[in-house]
């Protein structure tokens, strides 16, 4: 009895319940595909007046093998990565396993002033970079006055 | 193989970096390391060993557009971290690194004498 004044309450417990509180915290997001933080693979977006850049940090891929398809302003990433364990047997443990492995989807949504004819895709140091060029008709542009 | 998970004041004084995700595998001749780095290309990768103590630190170096505005980040610090201790039993001069497609492979080989043997016995 003595103990359980002691500890009210399971300190482990509790630092659970308060990460799991934490990361909800975090991954409320607006969007309703629900960019989380943590997927594979992470995504940064930002633009250029001249065009969108799309950089999807996913490494250890066969770039043959990724799916990129930009349909009515929406951008898809799809692949697949294979696991580098070997198989297991008894003579080999497998200590840490924290990386990906396993089918992704990413789905991006693209401003509508984007020509989806201009797309480039590039993959470098397992960085998949994405850049897509906006309209002619939708870059800023100087007007002369005579 | 240990992870350093206390930071010294030494750590606290670097700058800022993520923990990068990592598989440990280990067999009978010592132990396989992955660690996922993308876009950290093969001359920012700093791997050292100080006594028992293995980092591996790599920068990302993207080509970014100029006057590039960020509008979504999930990579928000362009820094990997990680610190392992090693055990005595693993031979860190003999360690092999290969960086392909932003994933670091590490193999740590066992010191010779720490190769599983047969251990005969004897019956008198």
């Amino acid at each position: 009895m003595i103990y359980r004044s002691l500890f009210p309450r399971d300190v482990f417990a509790e630092m659970d319940r308060l990460q799991r509180e934490m990361a909800q915290a975090y991954d409320m997001s607006p969007s309703i595909r629900g960019f989380g933080r943590g997927g594979y693979p992470a995504l940064n977006v930002g633009g250029t007046p001249q065009s969108v850049e799309i950089y999807a940090f996913a490494p250890g891929l066969d770039p043959a093998r990724i799916e990129v398809n930009l349909d009515r302003g929406v951008l898809t990433i799809e692949g697949q990565r294979e696991p580098d364990l070997p198989k297991s047997d008894e003579k080999t443990a497998l200590h840490i396993n924290e990386r990906f492995t396993g089918r992704f989807r990413r789905v991006v949504s693209l401003p509508d002033d984007v020509d989806p004819s201009a797309v480039s895709a590039e993959y470098r140091d397992g960085v998949l970079h994405l850049s897509v060029k906006r309209r002619e008709s939708a870059q800023p542009r100087r007007i002369e006055v005579k | 193989m240990n992870e350093k998970t206390s930071l010294n004041k030494q750590d606290a004084r670097q700058e800022a970096a993520v923990l990068p995700p990592v598989d440990v595998i280990e067999d009978a001749t010592g132990i396989t390391l992955y660690a996922d780095l993308p876009g950290v290309p093969k001359d920012k990768l700093n791997l050292r060993v100080e006594a028992d103590t293995l980092t591996i630190e790599g920068e990302v170096g993207l080509a970014t557009p100029e006057g590039l505005q960020a509008s979504h980040a999930e990579v928000q610090v362009p820094r990997y971290r990680r610190v392992f201790t090693l055990s005595k039993e693993l031979d860190a001069e003999k360690i092999a690194a290969e960086l392909a497609n932003g994933v670091l492979k590490l193999r740590i080989p066992k010191a010779e004498h720490a190769q599983p043997r047969k251990i005969a016995i004897k019956v008198s």
